[in-house]
């Protein structure tokens, strides 16, 4: 990763200014906003380098590098914003784009780039300004903690990676900065890795998301071989620009799919497990192990609204070859995905007693809304909704991390209460996420974002399946999230100890996002759709007349009617009457998730509390409470099939290749053992041998010197005999003696 | 048979038994007598050559014959005096025991 | 003196051979050395017939006046006069016997095929002991010199081998003291 990153922004320096800037579809030059605009990622990843190479006591030091360069990164973003809010008028949204080549193949390169366009301008705006607030809140939050370098480091990672995701005009370097943002956010997720359920926690979101991931990579190099280039946009070249996506329409897949078709799904599979979309959603909720200003960044703001941005980026493949009147099969795929998952997720926050998991569930079933949106509405309906859900949803969980925190690491909603006395200023500032998070009508945004979905649905010319989903899940919305406000805010007391405000620096970003989750439905109202012309780059209008569609009025109505029923039926259940706890213990209807007992002031044992709903329906409730058996689906059917795959490497490489291995062994040492046989009984069998026979024959030659004079004498005289007769014998034969 | 022949013939049989005498008898000092014998043989083969030779006026087997006589008395002197102090030391004189020499 | 085979030879001859095997033969060693001396005579004898007259008295004073004396000498010193704690004969006689049958009869053959028959008898050699000693003086001066110092050696050495061991030590430490 380091190294791609140094590769990345060294050819970029060296590139960019010799290649020659490619113009976007303006035909002014390329602005100078547009060609620092690599720094907004960059900035935060070289911060994050360097706190890397802090020590730890240097808190001040990491904090002050982390949010200094989420500063700079802002002031970038609100420059380049305002760089686009120049440009616009002009009918469609302007785009200007920077290529450079990463490396050469022979005569063909590869290209990455960036691109500046209304919807990255927006996105950069927002990453940053709510990034930015959570920095500032953890300097707060995590002061205690003494792994408070480390976590900027971490955090300051992300945010270069999320930037990156945002800016890059290459799906391959989208892919790249997926990947960092991934890698930092199991990092993040299991930030206290001691803890067992925190480690496991990141590693379910790494494999979960991976599954995704691969699917998405199947779909780049997929696009990557039918169109030859990995960038979005390139002057009519790029690969998702009208001239290739009528040859990836005309291009057949399996299944009577096109390739466009079948792309589009492979993508949509990698956003479904970023933004946890069923099935994949089963690591967002675990990942609440990690720190609160991690849930509120990662998992509410920014990276789970990376798959949905990434739709939204491919949305032109996605939306290729409609009919008018119809949809394009990805779209629908991905419509009732989200629909389903809306559903799902608003119906297991109902029966969670974690304050975290209810948001967690709560971000599921808003992210299916905001996939709903984009498929039926249009990417302007989609990130509207996205945009004001990270306002109103960082809110929230800031709110809930002040709420722990003033609890003493209290996360269970059913040893809260009475906390709007105690905690006011986080009392009031969650009411308005709650408000907005509920769609309550006309001054949250979360109204005005989500009823532009809900009217898109009912619109839409495929199905009113989805529509009715919608509808089910806002109404839940509003229940579920009154029925956490009533547990935690209202009722009486039933923690330990006494509960405080939280200090200023983590007040005040929860104040100033409060003030967001109300003001930026202003954006998206239909009189006055400053949103949506924005990101289209049509002119803007204020038209009262608007709300005069067929339909929008009782439209909004309704959901009116659907909210007001749902906070009326929280209310009645939970507030109406204070809830405290038991004080003996309940008999049979237990969903507790950890069931501690203790006692109360005057020694009494206490129990846990039963909700109401549960004693009502135990069933349902249950199968609610285990989040309808979804991670033990996983468990017995991938995880075992996995586990059993894993044995059975294990038993080869032990029986097979340590076989193979101890084969090898067990030659060499037969090979061993040979050669010491050979050694010992040939050769040394041999020398010894022949010692013997020299010893044997050294006896006998001795016997010869047995010390008897006379045997020598005879010898001698023997020996002198033969020669004498010899040299007689052989003289008188040669003549030289004559006898 | 010229007296030379017969003198030789004579010399030859105290040679063999002188030789007989050393190799046969177990006394050490009967031993040097033997080889005393084989001496003295030979001095009378060479003396007989001497007066039966071709020049008898060169002296040479004579010289011969007493430079023998002089080394075979310094040896028997040397030998004898070995035997009395093997003697000394083992209370022995017989040859059979004298295996010290053993191999 | 000599005249051919003639009795006075044959006397000498058998004389030499009846000592040398009474030498063999006898048990009693002292006889044995006397028999020796015999033989020697014998022999010295024959020397005398063979016109060496020097030869003969040196062998009658070395051998039978040096030579016999010191095997005595030596006999009795070992205490061989007595009676023999073991056997005469050695244990191998009978191979020994014909090793020297063998050499006999080698010698003879060589001697009887070789010669020529019919050797004329040659003058008397006219041998003085002042000729004996002019050789000696001239032509072999050298041996001369060596045997001289071949007999002190042997002298010496002889002295030495025979030493009783106590007295040989007190000898060689005065001797290094010095």
């Amino acid at each position: 990763m380091i190294a791609s990153c140094t590769s990345f922004i060294t050819s970029v320096a060296a590139q960019t200014t010799a290649i020659g800037l490619q113009p976007g579809e303006t035909d002014s030059a390329t602005s100078a906003i547009v060609r620092v605009l690599w720094l907004i990622p960059a900035i935060p990843m070289v911060g994050a380098g360097l706190i890397a190479l802090l020590k730890q006591p240097m808190r001040k030091t990491a904090a002050g590098l982390a949010i200094g360069g989420m500063f700079c990164s802002l002031l970038l973003a609100i420059a380049a914003f305002a760089h686009v809010l120049g440009t616009w008028g002009g009918g469609a949204p302007t785009r200007e784009i920077v290529t450079f080549n990463w490396f050469s193949l022979g005569s063909s390169s590869l290209q990455l780039g960036w691109l500046l366009d209304p919807l990255a301008a927006v996105m950069l705006v927002m990453v940053t300004f709510v990034g930015l607030l959570i920095f500032i809140y953890s300097t707060g939050y995590m002061a205690h903690d003494e792994n408070f370098t480390r976590f900027f480091c971490f955090l300051s990672l992300f945010a270069g990676g999320m930037l990156g995701v945002i800016i890059a005009n290459s799906i391959l370097l989208l892919f790249m900065c997926w990947e960092i943002v991934g890698l930092t956010s199991y990092l993040l997720i299991g930030f206290w890795y001691h803890k067992p359920s925190a480690a496991a926690a990141a590693k379910k979101a790494f494999l979960t998301t991976r599954v995704g991931d691969i699917f998405f990579l199947l779909g780049i190099v997929w696009l990557f071989a039918q169109t030859g280039t990995t960038l979005f946009y390139n002057n009519g070249a790029g690969a998702i620009e009208p001239a290739s996506l009528a040859a990836l329409l005309g291009q057949p897949a399996a299944l009577g799919l096109t390739a466009a078709t079948a792309i589009g799904l492979l993508i949509f599979a990698g956003a479904a497990g970023k933004s946890g979309q069923l099935p994949l959603h089963v690591w967002l909720p675990d990942a609440m192990e990690g720190p609160t200003p991690v849930s509120a960044l990662i998992h509410a703001a920014t990276m789970v609204a990376a798959g949905v941005y990434l739709v939204a980026r491919v949305y032109p493949l996605m939306s290729a070859g409609a009919q008018a009147g119809g949809s394009t099969v990805s779209l629908t795929v991905v419509a009732w995905v989200g629909a389903l998952t809306a559903l799902f997720g608003a119906l297991v926050a109902v029966a969670q007693n974690d304050i975290k998991r209810i948001l967690a569930y709560s971000t599921v079933s808003q992210l299916g809304y905001m996939m709903v949106g984009l498929a039926v509405g249009g990417v302007a309906v989609g990130m509207f909704h996205l945009i004001t859900h990270a306002f109103f949803k960082a809110l929230l969980f800031l709110g809930a991390g002040s709420v722990i925190h003033g609890c003493h690491d209290e996360q269970d909603v059913r040893h809260m209460g009475r906390l709007r006395h105690s905690m006011p200023f986080t009392f009031w500032t969650y009411l308005c996420g709650m408000l907005a998070l509920s769609g309550f009508p006309l001054f949250f945004s979360g109204f005005w974002s989500k009823d532009a979905i809900l009217g898109a649905a009912h619109s839409w010319p495929v199905s009113k399946g989805p529509f009715v989903l919608l509808i089910i899940g806002a109404l839940l919305t509003a229940f579920y999230m009154t029925r956490q406000v009533g547990y935690v805010f209202f009722g009486t007391w039933r923690g330990h100890g006494h509960p405080h405000e939280s200090p200023a620096v983590m007040t005040l970003p929860l104040s100033i996002l409060a003030v967001f989750a109300v003001a930026l439905g202003v954006l998206g109202t239909p009189a006055w759709p400053w949103f949506a012309s924005f990101l289209g780059g049509s002119p803007l209008a204020f038209d009262l007349h608007a709300f005069a569609e067929p339909g929008l009025l009782p439209l909004m109505g309704f959901a009116t009617l659907l909210v007001l029923f749902g906070i009326g039926l929280g209310w009645w259940l939970y507030i109406r009457k204070p809830m405290q706890r038991p004080t003996h213990a309940p008999a049979h209807l237990h969903v507790s998730e950890h069931g501690d007992e203790d006692r109360d002031e005057e020694g009494h044992e206490y129990g846990e509390m039963t909700d109401v709903l549960e004693s009502a329906s135990p069933t349902v409730w249950g199968w609610l409470a285990h989040r309808f058996y979804f991670d033990e689906l996983y468990e017995a059917t991938v995880l075992s099939w996995y586990a059993a795959l894993a044995r059975l490497a294990r038993w080869f490489d032990s029986h097979v290749w340590g076989a193979l291995v101890r084969l090898v062994s067990a030659s060499f040492r037969g090979l061993g053992w040979v050669n010491r046989s050979m050694d010992s009984q040939w050769i040394d069998g041999a020398f010894d041998k022949a010692c013997d026979e020299l010893v044997t024959s050294g006896g006998v030659l001795a016997w010869l010197q047995a010390g008897r004079t006379s045997a020598y004498l005879r010898a001698m005289v023997v020996g002198l005999l033969i020669l004498v007769a010899l040299a007689l014998v052989v003289g008188t034969s040669t003549g030289q003696v004559r006898l | 048979m010229t007296p030379l022949v017969a003198f030789l013939i004579v010399a030859a049989m105290v040679f063999a038994i002188g030789l007989a005498i050393a190799l046969t008898r177990r006394n050490a000092i009967l031993v040097l007598i033997g080889i005393e014998l084989m001496l003295n043989a030979a001095n009378l083969n060479l003396i007989a050559f001497w007066r039966f030779g071709s020049k008898p006026e060169a002296l040479t087997g004579m010289m011969f014959a007493i430079f023998s006589i002089a080394v075979a008395a310094a040896e028997a002197a040397v030998g004898l005096g070995l035997v009395i102090a093997y003697h000394r030391h083992s209370r022995t004189t017989d040859l059979e025991a004298m295996t010290r020499m053993k191999g | 003196m000599i005249s051919g085979i003639g009795i006075v030879f044959l006397l000498t001859a058998a004389l030499t051979v009846a000592g040398a095997l009474a030498a063999a033969l006898l048990r009693n060693l002292v006889h044995c050395a006397l028999s020796l001396t015999v033989t020697f005579a014998g022999l010295a004898l024959l020397y005398l017939q063979l016109d060496a007259q020097f030869a003969g008295f040196a062998q009658i004073l070395v051998y039978i006046g040096a030579v016999a004396i010191l095997v005595v000498f030596a006999i009795l010193l070992t205490r061989g006069a007595g009676v023999q704690e073991y056997r005469s004969y050695g244990s191998r006689w009978f191979g020994s016997l014909v090793i020297a049958a063998a050499v006999f009869a080698l010698l003879t053959w060589a001697v009887v095929k070789s010669l020529p028959a019919g050797g004329a008898i040659a003058q008397t050699p006219s041998v003085t002991v002042q000729s004996i000693g002019a050789a000696l003086m001239s032509g072999y001066v050298l041996p001369l010199e060596i045997v001289a110092v071949l007999l002190t050696v042997a002298l010496v050495g002889a002295v030495i081998v025979a030493m009783p061991e106590n007295k040989a030590k007190a000898i060689v430490e005065k001797e290094g003291g010095q």
